[in-house]
């Protein structure tokens, strides 16, 4: 093999929820994609286009009623059962009876590290979020920002290739939103992981991804794909880019090009 | 004692009795009340004996009822055990095999919801009347109900979202349960077992209304009242409220001990 292996290939995909029954919902129809490793993919579109179905598919947490997921050349259950994800989702889904250092260590309990090596890796992860201060706190002692952290601490603790995220910053306010994609971008950077981002924020979409994949719905298609090529390491300059704002406007465009009229 | 989260934060003394001071000064007040009420309009002792004749009836009476009180307690002290350990036991099989849960749940939650102190007569006769057995069986099974319907929803109330993610760990369920459901469920059991605690005392001195060893609280108040005794009753019933209380702080320190996470959420929420 010369070519170097996608980190997630989706071939002809699709998903019916209820199927052979009156509420029939065709959620996902015929997709096709390709992440290359490394990349920042965010699946962007109304609610109901199937953006969170097609994430979950791809973390085997939904099985498709159709079509193929690779993820890592390997399919979706093997990728799981090989750790290869890590999840955050909107609801930071903190354990409440865990300290923070505890929490992060969680999934490393659970692939038996030793107590030395879990602390090590959970430190190094809060630092990494910059909460470092705050191990010992629970997490009802935290703001929604400092807990999507934490969660985000705990997705990578266990160096997983791929970052799935479903609308992680969705429950935050504009500040701390922007704040905290900011500081996902240099995480990104910095670990390397291949991130899939869920939104349905055009901003966010365009100043986070190297792709965007705008998607339309019912049932769920891939209406375009709009390649964001503005100058990486992004940080609050790129919001105000020329650039930005027309890449904004491309986004739109594509998606109003598949509303109905 | 402080710890570096604020957990467990032990609050200043001046605190402490701003915060208890008046119910003690309602308490000192509802006494001086009914003591006044009694002597004013002469109420005569066998409706309503003052609370200083009480005290002294208590005083003198104390053996007697301490040891009564103490009978009593253990059976409702062994019940509550008992049943405790069977609610959390049947709730642990039935997040086991679900259809445990499904063919038991509606049958424990109409059981549940029957007066099951009606069956004390009938224990009285299964069992030896004089031991621990008729009255702990009673408060066993009133405790058994709230602990174990409480544990199965605690269990099987999780969120999606953490089930989800600990599959994506690859945790087995084994580990689920030991690492999200059973943390999950200790506040729902705890808010059981409190209200297990009151329920197994009050169990337990009714189920002795219905006969069994003279040393027990409950024969003592039912004969006292029958003699028109009734300041050493209400003694009796002091001592049963008390043995309430008790149980009900032991409870609470369990749970502080157990899930200081849980007890300082209420701290935070106010409740």
């Amino acid at each position: 093999m010369t070519t170097i292996t996608a980190a997630v290939t989706i071939r002809g995909v699709e998903k019916v929820f209820n199927d052979g029954s009156p509420d029939r919902v065709e959620a996902l129809g015929a997709i096709d994609l390709t992440i290359p490793p490394g990349e920042f993919v965010t699946l962007l579109g109304p609610s109901g286009c199937g953006k969170s179905t097609l994430l979950r598919i791809i973390g085997d947490l939904v099985q498709p009623s159709a079509g193929t997921v690779a993820v890592n050349g390997k399919e979706a259950p093997q990728a799981r059962r090989d750790r290869d994800y890590g999840i955050v989702f909107q609801q930071a889904t903190l354990y409440e009876w865990r300290s923070v250092l505890k929490n992060v260590e969680l999934p490393l309990e659970i692939m038996g590290r030793s107590r030395e090596d879990r602390e090590r890796r959970a430190r190094a992860m809060l630092d990494l979020v910059q909460l470092t201060e705050f191990e010992r706190y629970f997490p009802f002692q935290l703001s929604g920002g400092m807990q999507q952290r934490v969660a985000i601490a705990r997705a990578l603790s266990f160096e997983p290739s791929i970052l799935l995220m479903d609308e992680p910053f969705g429950a935050l306010d504009e500040m701390t939103r922007e704040r905290m994609q900011a500081e996902l971008l240099r995480i990104w950077s910095q670990t390397g992981t291949t991130v899939i981002f869920v939104t349905h924020s055009i901003p966010e979409a365009v100043f986070l991804s190297s792709r965007v994949v705008v998607m339309s719905p019912r049932p769920g298609r891939i209406a375009g794909i709009v390649e964001i090529d503005l100058p990486q390491p992004r940080n609050d300059d790129t919001r105000e880019h020329p650039r930005f704002y027309a890449k904004l406007t491309e986004v739109r465009e594509t998606l109003r090009s598949v509303e109905p009229a | 004692m402080t710890t570096a989260t604020g957990i467990r934060r032990a609050p200043p003394v001046g605190t402490v009795l701003r915060r208890y001071l008046p119910a003690v000064l309602i308490f000192i007040a509802g006494i001086a009340l009914w003591e006044g009420i009694v002597i004013v309009f002469h109420i005569r002792t066998f409706l309503l004996p003052r609370p200083s004749r009480i005290a002294s009836v208590f005083v003198d009476q104390f053996e007697v009822v301490v040891s009564a009180g103490w009978l009593t307690m253990r059976k409702a002290m062994v019940g509550f055990a008992l049943g405790a350990a069977g609610g959390i036991g049947v709730a642990l099989l039935t997040s086991r095999w679900p259809i445990v849960r499904d063919g038991v749940m509606p049958f424990a939650i109409a059981v549940n919801s029957t007066p099951i102190i009606a069956l004390a007569p009938i224990m009285n006769n299964w069992f030896p009347i004089t031991s621990v057995w008729p009255g702990a069986t009673v408060v066993a099974l009133i405790v058994f109900f709230p602990v174990m319907i409480n544990m199965v929803r605690g269990l099987s109330e999780v969120s999606a979202g953490s089930l989800e993610l600990l599959d994506s760990y690859g945790a087995t369920p084994r580990e689920v349960l030991v690492k999200v459901r059973i943390p999950h469920a200790l506040p729902f059991v705890f808010s059981a077992f409190k209200v297990g605690t009151t329920l197994s005392v009050i169990a337990a001195v009714v189920s002795e209304y219905f006969g069994g060893s003279r040393a027990t609280l409950g024969v003592y108040i039912s004969q006292q009242a029958a003699l028109f005794h009734f300041a050493e009753t209400w003694a009796a019933i002091m001592v049963a409220s008390f043995s309430g209380i008790v149980m009900y702080l032991a409870i609470v320190l369990v749970e502080r001990s157990v899930i200081p996470w849980h007890a300082s959420i209420r701290n935070v929420a106010g409740t």
